[in-house]
């Protein structure tokens, strides 16, 4: 199919970016979306022409390095999946798609459509682990049974990739799914108990400090994540930061 | 004598580790505070290492080319890990995961670092769940086991299709811990480019900031490398795109030896290629193989039909179904070791028994399970007489909990719903079992200089087993390098802090800034990707599932051919001053096509067949590997001598003392 990429272009994060157009040929519905823009960066060098940087690693759906506002909706049209995994088949000949880095003020852009989510990992600096040695003089792992249910729903919680699909979804670049999905976790375990009111004071505090905006319940976080986070654990982040406001 | 010293401690096995451990010097409290340790690479083995060297006191750098340690690709292993806890009763031990292992790796692994590998696994489980990472649990609150292939016990510990990433995730947090404290200084989006050796030990490293561009100098008392296994050598392969050689290449040419870098994993279970210009493969996890049945048509006819779309493979009746693993190997079935079930797809599909459009490609079944768990199901839930169609609601609902983000991802890649038609599959790279050569240590053959994780050579021989690759990553980084590296450091708590002025780091940096200038300058015609997926191809027809001496020997030539025609023609646009991603990959490139040559020429001179690796001059009538003991059972070390073609080989013989050597057999 023939296709014309609408790309955001931006030199390094002071400069002045811009939409520049491509014209795109040649691809096929099995082709993934990132090997398109392989194919466009190809021809681009080829050209001689400086090609679009994206970030990408796996490629599988699971490390959260690739991001990409495809058609005005992170990690493309279809739901519960990444930017990797977005296959071309969702396309159709003579298509015009536009693709910009992740909008927000707390992710700033890098180059193209690269952007900076070092204030993720701040967050989970302030609080997201549970302090425990790694000396190996832990208990046994079968010592303290857990609910399965709960053991899920924590599972549930983990398996957010860090993607930042959530705060680009956001009309107020809100952080609370991501940081909830945390803090979260730790709340439905026994081992992370302990240290609960600290961690959700902590990471709160520090996500507040990034310049990520408010939570004000549109739910579009949830509806974009490509694991399918659940609001719900908004709702208990919002609970556990309560009861720690009371404790602290 | 040998060079290599593998520095094994004396006594019975299972009493080495401990007898190691108290007997090494410690590094005092106060002391480490004035150590510096550099890690290269924050997967399982890099994460949990900078983690644990840090809370003992060091003061860690961790550099990863990703924009955080979270990404590193660790975090993709889909299945499980494996640990002898034998929390099933079904006789599992330190002996028999040590067992299973060295058999699993064609016993070309070092007996002494099995065993300890094994000792420490139960430690692990016990260590993750403290840190929340939230594995499977059953009704009960317990720990819930699966299947691996090569075992007869259940001692694979899993969180869904995602215990990779939940694993990964805990070693990150417990880095966030430390980086929290201080402790740790993360440089993220940085590649290591260079090792720094003064007087004869390592001492720290070159990095590029992959932001900016700029070239940084980082000095430690011991260096780390972390990096991971080299799979991309092949283009196509499972790891992530950024997965590369060059840190453990940088260090190889700096005179740390290159164990076995022909002994690389082919993988069973992975989506098929679609097109020329793919890019990337996909594994699905062998856990699968746990309910899953492998088969091609028994007849040939059949399979052509369906190659030119005419038949379905739901219309083929059982009897006319080849379940050839279970009819070549009815001990182990399905769940035979990998290099073995994937030697056996490809004989099918050489055969012409392969089912998609490129006849490369075998069926992965789930009708029986589906058939069987709906029927337990209906029985646990009080159906006595349930229906056909309420038994296979039942069972899909079964096998969704079991695999369902497996089967998401599945029909995401190739528009197909496996609960209703069987997956196609293909053997492709995934993991490679040789590295930098390490002692018992993990010390590589430069003082100073570790090797931990898939970026060492020494557990898994020549095939390793499913679940082991977490195992061992986070074994070396929790358990093991912590000790050892103390035992090395408690000579340097006098050193004082190492100077990065001093003309060694100056030389390297040089280095460094010479060889992007070399690849900017060359300012040829084709892409890096034109060249590396010309590697890749040599690699897969000449180096891959199978191998012989003609083929190898034109692979050398091949390979040499195309590394000159890179730096006569390969365009790398942009500036060395800014990021630059086309730069990433040639400098990453350049080194592959190095090790390429190298593994080429380890192939050719190892004349047996063992696990991963398969001479085709060395088989039985019935197509199963000979290995050659009396000739080759070593290790093959290759020092760097100004170029690949000159390696010289160093040899570490193998001795059993506790296994007995033995034809391996699946039947």
């Amino acid at each position: 199919m023939k296709l014309k990429l609408n790309i955001w272009r931006q030199e390094d994060a002071n400069a002045k970016g811009g939409f520049e157009t491509y014209d795109l040929d040649g691809i096929h519905g099995d082709m993934s979306f990132l090997e398109m823009l392989d194919i466009l960066n190809n021809e681009l060098v080829e050209k001689n022409v400086e090609p679009v940087e994206f970030d990408h690693d796996c490629r599988e759906g699971i490390c959260g390095m690739c991001s990409l506002q495809i058609n005005g909706e992170p990690h493309g049209p279809d739901k519960g999946i990444t930017t990797c995994q977005l296959h071309m088949r969702r396309f159709k000949d003579g298509d015009t798609i536009t693709i910009e880095p992740f909008r927000a003020k707390a992710f700033p852009v890098i180059r193209d459509l690269v952007v900076d989510r070092s204030s993720f990992d701040r967050i989970q600096h302030a609080g997201g682990y549970i302090s425990v040695n790694t000396s190996g003089n832990t208990q046994d792992a079968n010592s303290i049974p857990v609910e399965k249910e709960n053991a899920d729903l924590a599972f549930n919680a983990a398996t957010c990739i860090g993607c930042g699909a959530c705060v680009a979804a956001c009309k107020n670049a809100s952080a609370m799914l991501f940081t909830s999905a945390k803090v979260s976790q730790y709340a439905l375990l026994p081992q992370g108990e302990i240290e609960a009111t600290e961690r959700v004071l902590n990471m709160v505090h520090q996500m507040d400090n990034e310049g990520f905006g408010n939570c004000t319940n549109t739910g579009a976080c949830e509806l974009e994540c490509p694991k399918g986070i659940s609001l719900e654990n908004i709702a208990r982040m919002n609970r556990e930061y309560l009861s720690a406001s009371f404790k602290g | 004598m040998s060079v290599l010293d593998s520095k094994v401690p004396q006594g019975p096995i299972a009493d080495k580790w401990t007898k190691y451990k108290n007997e090494i010097d410690l590094v005092n409290p106060a002391n480490k505070r004035n150590i510096d340790v550099i890690v290269v690479g924050t997967g399982l083995a890099g994460g949990s290492a900078a983690a644990t060297l840090a809370e003992l006191g060091y003061n860690v750098k961790t550099f990863c080319f990703q924009d955080s340690p979270r990404r590193a690709h660790s975090i993709a292993a889909q299945g499980g890990i494996n640990a002898a806890k034998n929390y099933q009763g079904d006789g599992d031990s330190n002996y028999r995961l040590f067992y299973d292992t060295v058999k699993g790796g064609d016993y070309r692994s070092r007996e002494e670092n099995v065993y300890r590998l094994a000792e420490v696994s139960g430690n692990i489980i016990d260590q993750c769940v403290a840190q929340g990472v939230p594995f499977a649990r059953e009704y009960g609150g317990l720990l819930d086991n699966r299947s691996f292939g090569g075992v007869l016990v259940s001692r694979t510990f899993y969180a869904k299709g995602q215990t990779g990433q939940q694993l990964l995730l805990g070693a990150y947090s417990a880095m966030n811990r430390q980086i929290n404290r201080g402790k740790i200084q993360a440089f993220n989006r940085h590649e290591m480019m260079e090792l720094v050796v003064v007087d004869g030990k390592a001492r720290g490293i070159i990095a590029r900031d992959l932001v900016t561009g700029e070239i940084e100098r980082h000095s430690a008392h011991a260096v780390v490398i972390a990096s991971g296994g080299y799979g991309n050598v092949f283009y196509l392969s499972t790891n992530a795109m950024g997965s590369n050689v060059t840190a453990a290449w940088r260090t190889h040419k700096k005179g740390a030896f290159f164990a076995n870098p022909c002994y690389t994993q082919i993988h069973p279970t992975c989506i098929p290629v679609s097109g020329d210009l793919q890019a990337k493969l996909t594994l699905m996890s062998e856990s699968l193989r746990n309910d899953g049945r492998i088969w091609v048509p028994k007849k040939k006819e059949d399979s052509i039909a369906i190659r030119e779309g005419k038949l379905k493979p739901t219309q083929i009746d059982e009897e006319n179904r080849d379940y050839y693993l279970e009819r070549r190997y009815p001990a182990f079935g399905n769940l035979v070791p990998r290099d073995v079930a994937s030697r056996a797809a490809k004989e099918r599909c050489d055969a012409g028994f392969g089912v998609n459009k490129q006849g490369q490609a075998v069926y992965l079944d789930f009708k029986s399970a589906i058939h069987r768990y709906g029927k337990e199901k209906a029985f646990t839930s009080g159906h006595k007489n349930p229906s056909q169609e309420e038994i296979i609601r039942l069972g899909k609902q079964v096998v969704e909990s079991k695999y369902g983000n497996l089967f998401d991802m599945y029909q995401k890649i190739t528009d197909e719903n496996p609960y209703e038609t069987p997956m196609m599959i293909y053997p492709a790279v995934h993991y490679t079992m040789g590295g930098l050569w390490v002692d018992y240590d993990l010390m590589t053959t430069v003082p100073g200089c570790y090797a931990i994780g898939e970026a060492n050579f020494s557990d898994h021989g020549a095939n390793r087993l499913g679940a082991s690759a977490l195992m061992q990553g986070l074994a070396d980084g929790y358990f093991v390098l912590p000790y050892t590296i103390g035992n090395y450091l408690a000579d340097d708590i006098r050193t004082g802090e190492i100077s990065t002025d001093s003309k060694e780091f100056e030389e390297a940096e040089k280095s460094v800034r010479n060889t992007i200038d070399k690849l900017i300058n060359v300012n040829g015609e084709k892409p890096v990707d034109y060249f590396h997926r010309k590697l890749g191809l040599i690699m897969w027809n000449k180096s891959g599932m199978s191998r012989n001496a003609k083929g190898l020997e034109e692979a050398i030539h091949e390979i040499a051919e195309l590394r000159d025609e890179f730096y006569k023609n390969v365009r790398v646009t942009g500036k060395a001053e800014s990021k630059n991603a086309e730069l990433e990959k040639a400098t990453r490139v350049a080194d592959f096509l190095e090790l390429a040559e190298l593994f080429a020429k380890d192939a050719l001179h190892r004349n047996e067949s063992c696990g991963g690796h398969f001479r085709e001059e060395y088989q039985t009538e019935d197509g199963e590997a000979m290995r050659d003991d009396e000739n080759f059972k070593y290790v093959a070390a290759w020092e760097f001598k100004g170029k690949p073609s000159e390696a010289v080989m160093h040899k570490e013989d193998l001795n059993f003392e506790n296994i007995e050597l033995k034809t391996r057999s699946y039947k």
